[in-house]
């Protein structure tokens, strides 16, 4: 339902803001007709619009391999994988469009640059181990991030990552299996995949966002409880669980600072190139401009069908009422 | 109609509501954009049903629903707030009656 008229007359702005406020310290849910300030719609829509948009660009870097997985077992599963991450992108739009915006605007400012996706879909996949390492970290990753934001403050937005968290956990085993199969293969291939995992890990890093004394947006998020974790202990989360993986698939992290310490119950780590992570945000990452031409060029070269699927139902309703 | 506006024609947006095995109710579990009724069932099944989630769906265009207000302390249901003696525990049964 797209009414957000949420305008009560009579009732002052303070009486409005309390209510939400008390909601918000119940753990209940806010729900899209509700009254909520401005800025936490501007922050939802934000959230969720960059959400959506990672899974939809996120079906590029994989999608480049379905032709090319050398099975029919594996290109079933790829393309499985990559038609879930539509499915994901399309959960969160139809969560993002309660908060008042449609589909149409959020597509334009995707490919107007107006709206951001995480930056890790802006690195290539190079070779098919690619393909495991992406389901292992990286969509890893995106479980330590969704999994706590299924009790995000919007109902829209929690019951969409439910729904995601859900599929996600099969996204992560098959690219596990993937790299614990070519890890049985040739030193050949075994080079693929530690090479792959090397190219990988910082980018995984980088997923969960700046440090949490340079994320500004954060207190307020974690205020109005539509962030559940900081970044910096999701990040340490998400370390402690990949170690014990990647000890037993016989792989390293390139990190010389990474090592356990008894004292925390946790791994100590080096940080990320936050230059890059900057640099790749701001637009410069290594495959930012191909992502983005491949969308816009999806969407235009799709404009026909939309218009002919239009016609087509304004004709039949015509024929009905005829 | 100008390129531009092509690029930008949107489909109306449908409700989607799902019912996940035989003797359950339909669920709310989302919205979608299609041209008509039948591409939104269609893609209802593609978005919302790949796993088995659903034996039955139905859409409905976004537009056709009426929603009461959002606000929990509506009139609308202020009048079911005093009526305690719909509830069964407003009768006070002796221990010794059984099954009751
Ligand atoms: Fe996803
Ligand atoms: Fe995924």
């Amino acid at each position: 339902m797209t009414d957000t008229t949420t305008a009560q007359s009579g009732t002052d702005e303070g009486d409005l803001l309390a209510g939400f406020e008390a909601t918000i310290a119940r753990n209940d849910r806010i729900e899209p007709r509700d009254w909520m300030p401005e800025g936490y719609r501007k922050t939802l829509v934000r959230q969720v619009a960059q959400h959506a948009h990672s899974e939809i660009i996120g079906m590029q870097p994989e999608g480049n391999w379905i032709g090319r997985a050398p099975s029919l077992r594996r290109k079933a599963i790829l393309l499985a994988k990559v038609q879930d991450e539509a499915g994901h992108g399309l959960y969160l739009y139809s969560a993002c469009e309660t908060l008042g915006v449609s589909r149409g605007q959020l597509t334009e400012m995707l490919i107007e640059g107006r709206q951001k996706y995480s930056s890790i879909f802006n690195y290539p996949t190079l070779s098919y181990a690619d393909v495991g390492t992406i389901g292992w970290l990286v969509d890893g990753a995106a479980i330590c991030n969704q999994v706590p934001l299924c009790r995000t403050s919007f109902g829209p937005y929690g019951r969409a990552m439910i729904r995601i968290c859900k599929e996600e956990s099969f996204h992560q085993r098959q690219g596990y299996e993937l790299l614990m199969t070519m890890m049985r293969g040739t030193d050949e291939q075994r080079a693929m995949v530690q090479e792959s995992v090397n190219r990988f890990w910082w980018p995984a890093l980088m997923m969960f966002g700046p440090p949490d004394d340079e994320s500004p947006n954060s207190a307020q998020s974690m205020a109005w409880g539509i962030k559940r974790n900081t970044n910096d202990d999701l990040r340490q989360r998400f370390v402690d669980m990949s170690v014990p993986q990647a000890e037993a698939l016989g792989v390293t992290f390139p990190d010389p600072d990474l090592r356990w310490n008894e004292e925390r119950q946790a791994h100590d780590f080096g940080q990320p190139d936050w230059d890059e992570f900057m640099q790749v945000v701001k637009g410069n990452g290594p495959c930012n401009t191909q992502r983005i031409a491949h969308r816009r060029a999806a969407h235009e070269d799709g404009a026909w069908v939309r218009e002919a699927a239009t016609a087509y139902a304004a004709s039949s309703a015509a024929e009905v009422s005829a | 109609m100008s390129a531009d506006e092509r690029v930008r024609a949107e489909w109306p947006l449908y409700e989607v509501f799902v019912r996940g095995k035989r003797g359950l109710n339909h669920v709310h579990v989302g919205s979608l954009h299609a041209a008509d009724d039948e591409m939104a069932l269609r893609h209802a099944r593609d978005v919302y049903t790949r796993r088995n989630e659903g034996v039955s769906i139905w859409v409905v265009k976004s537009t056709d629903i009426a929603a009461s207000s959002p606000d929990e302390k509506d009139p609308l249901f202020a009048p079911s707030g005093d009526k305690v003696y719909r509830h069964p525990t407003f009768y006070e049964i002796p221990d010794n009656v059984p099954h009751m």
